[in-house]
């Protein structure tokens, strides 16, 4: 044994002393890390949302709950489908002060033989869509043939496997990044598919007609981008008051800031519990040092009567501290990894707001800043407990219990 | 060579009948010399420990200076002290005075390894039987008794080889046999390894192994004719 080594010897020969402390600090490195990977999964899917959506305004049919089902669609991953009148779509594009727009239609598929599963089939215009394009672009060179798809993230399909949708094949041909929205989880095609799904579900049917003798041709939404210099407001104003469109208008701002606003109050309740937690667990560290400093005030006698100088017990308390730090930050970001990624889904549904984990980058230097900051709290705590046993009065502490 | 203590008094603040203090080790000086061995006796409370203490570098005089050859103890920085202590003087304590975490032999090679320092080859294992305690070597110090305890602490300062051993009450939880090997030991390293032995003690048949013999009353040093 040397004397690096004498701290190592007195963890692992009290082992219910240090695995209290490890649990102690494992738990202050839990709830730094995840807290912490959860506020920035909430951030940086609020910046994946805003990147997605790339429109200003998003029209959609004027039924009471088509803006909720919309969001829900967009933020949290629910199937819907609402429709209106294709023909909208030029009345749209050439309304003042709009500079480009955009179709989308919508279709659920059921939980049935005809289908994999129940998934959330979006139509583009590839030539006109400036939201969703740029996003597939990043993962497919070409465009999406006739019934091609392509699926978002957190969809179970890889490219080259097939999907069946209204018993229609389907090959995937690219599999999107994730925006830690619920566009991750739909299904994207060309709106040629569009159309011979609407067809084949239809046959089973599934309507998706406007009103009983509307014409052929469907869209759920429309995308709006508005032109420099007009306002958003007064387009979005416009475009919902006109008399005969029956539209509803989501501004992706107000959608933006209210997402933005969840985002901060579940951020804010996190930093608070984490706050929390920390101020818990300082004073019970306290608490535990302060009860060590008694009981161990006899072993610090004996080193400073065998030549231990003050400054090597503290090194000592210290150099314990930091191994029991080690130990427990590692054990806590390591559960809290596993936690968050086994339950990212869950957490995801739990908070309702778009999720997307960081990359391996920024993880690893949470979990760096997690085990720095467990660190530096223990070595706080530990600070008094070892100025106090380094000025043990020796010869008064070896007379007692005689 | 040699340990010597001028003019050394200890008061510990505490009201008594005339003054505020309590004078623990009246003004004294002792000079102890290497190849002899000096016994302290006197009833509890007299002063011994507390005087030993001073004469250790762990505990500072009220007055007066503890000097190691010329060297003034407490004239000395943190870290110098308590190099000389590791060095040149090894002290007995009272009571327990073992690590529990570690083993008897981990506990009697400590001062030499908190310096980094080897052992020479076998020391160790020599003193653990010559003061028979050689097959608990291996045992946790936390298991040992007040004897066996006390033994590994001799074990552990003769392993220092130091100038200066300083013992309290090294007999106190030994039986006969075992108080007369001890003392045979000590006076061992005074006379073969040329060292200052001091020996605070309750056991007048240490007197029979020492060159010196003083005794306290009331915190004043007396000789012992």
């Amino acid at each position: 044994m040397s004397a690096a080594g004498l701290p190592f010897k007195n963890l692992t020969r009290k082992p219910g002393r240090t695995w209290a402390l490890v649990l102690l600090t494992a738990f202050l490195s839990l709830s730094l890390f995840a807290g912490s990977v959860v506020v920035m999964s909430l951030q940086s899917g609020l910046r994946s949302l805003e990147a997605r959506l790339g429109a200003d305004i998003i029209v959609v049919p004027a039924a009471a709950k088509t803006k909720t089902d919309f969001q829900n669609i967009l933020l949290q991953g629910t199937t819907g489908a609402f429709y209106m009148d294709a023909g909208l779509l030029d009345q749209i594009a050439a309304a003042e002060g709009v500079e480009k727009a955009a179709p989308q239609t919508f279709l659920a598929t059921l939980k049935a033989d005809c289908c994999s599963s129940r998934l959330q089939v979006i139509g583009i215009d590839q030539q006109a869509d400036f939201t969703v394009q740029p996003w597939i672009a990043q993962s497919s060179s070409r465009e999406l043939g006739p019934l091609e798809v392509a699926v978002g993230s957190d969809i179970s399909a890889g490219v080259g496997d097939t999907l069946r949708i209204y018993r229609q094949s389907c090959p995937v041909v690219a599999r999107l990044s994730p925006t830690g929205t619920g566009l991750d989880t739909a299904v994207y095609c060309s709106m040629e598919t569009m159309k011979t799904l609407l067809e084949a579900a239809e046959e089973m049917g599934v309507s998706h007609k406007v009103t009983s003798d509307n014409a052929e041709e469907v869209i759920s939404a429309v995308y709006v981008k508005v032109a420099e210099g007009a306002s958003v407001d007064q387009v979005a104003t416009s475009l919902m008051s006109h008399p005969r469109w029956k539209v509803a208008v989501v501004q992706t701002r107000s959608m933006i800031t209210d997402v933005s606003d969840g985002l901060a109050g579940v951020a804010s309740a996190v930093k608070v519990l984490i706050g929390a937690v920390w101020a818990l667990s300082f004073v019970i560290l306290l608490v535990v040092f302060a009860l060590l400093t008694n009981e161990r005030k006899r072993e610090f006698a004996v080193l400073r009567l065998i030549g231990a100088s003050r400054r090597s017990l503290r090194r000592l308390i210290l150099t314990e501290t930091g191994l029991v730090c080690l130990l427990g930050g590692c054990l806590g970001i390591a559960v809290g990894a596993a936690v968050i990624f086994l339950f990212t889904a869950l957490i995801e549904s739990a908070l309702g707001l778009p999720y997307l984990t960081p990359d391996g980058g920024k993880i690893a230097l949470v979990a760096v800043l997690s085990l720095l900051g467990t660190a530096l709290m223990g070595a706080l705590a530990s600070a008094r407990t070892a100025w106090h046993l380094s000025r043990v009065d020796t010869g008064s502490i070896l007379r007692e219990g005689n | 060579m040699s340990l010597q203590a001028e003019a050394i008094s200890k008061r510990y603040f505490r009201v008594t009948g005339q003054a505020n203090y309590f004078e623990a080790v009246k003004p004294l000086s002792l000079t102890l010399t290497p190849g002899s061995v000096t016994v302290l006796m006197g009833r509890s409370g007299s002063g011994k420990t507390t005087l030993l203490h001073m004469l250790s570098g762990l505990l500072t005089p009220t007055s007066g200076r503890v000097l190691m050859d010329d060297t003034d103890l407490y004239g000395l920085k943190d870290a110098s002290l308590s190099l000389l202590r590791n060095e040149r003087i090894a002290v007995v304590p009272q009571g327990r005075s073992a690590v529990d975490t570690l083993t008897v032999m981990e506990n009697v090679l400590l001062p030499r390894q908190l310096y980094g320092k080897m052992a020479p080859a076998g020391e160790a294992e020599k003193w653990l039987e010559a003061l028979g305690i050689e097959s608990l070597r291996d045992a946790p110090a936390r298991e040992l008794s007040g004897g066996e305890l006390r033994r590994t602490a001799i074990a552990r300062a003769l392993v220092q080889q130091p100038q200066a051993l300083l013992a309290d009450e090294p007999t106190g939880d030994l039986d006969d046999e075992n108080t007369r090997l001890t003392l045979s030991v000590l006076r061992d390293q005074a006379k073969r390894e040329n060292r200052i032995v001091f020996i605070v003690t309750h056991e007048a048949e240490a007197l029979a192994f020492a060159d010196d013999a003083w005794k306290m009353e009331a915190g004043a040093l007396l000789p012992i004719a």
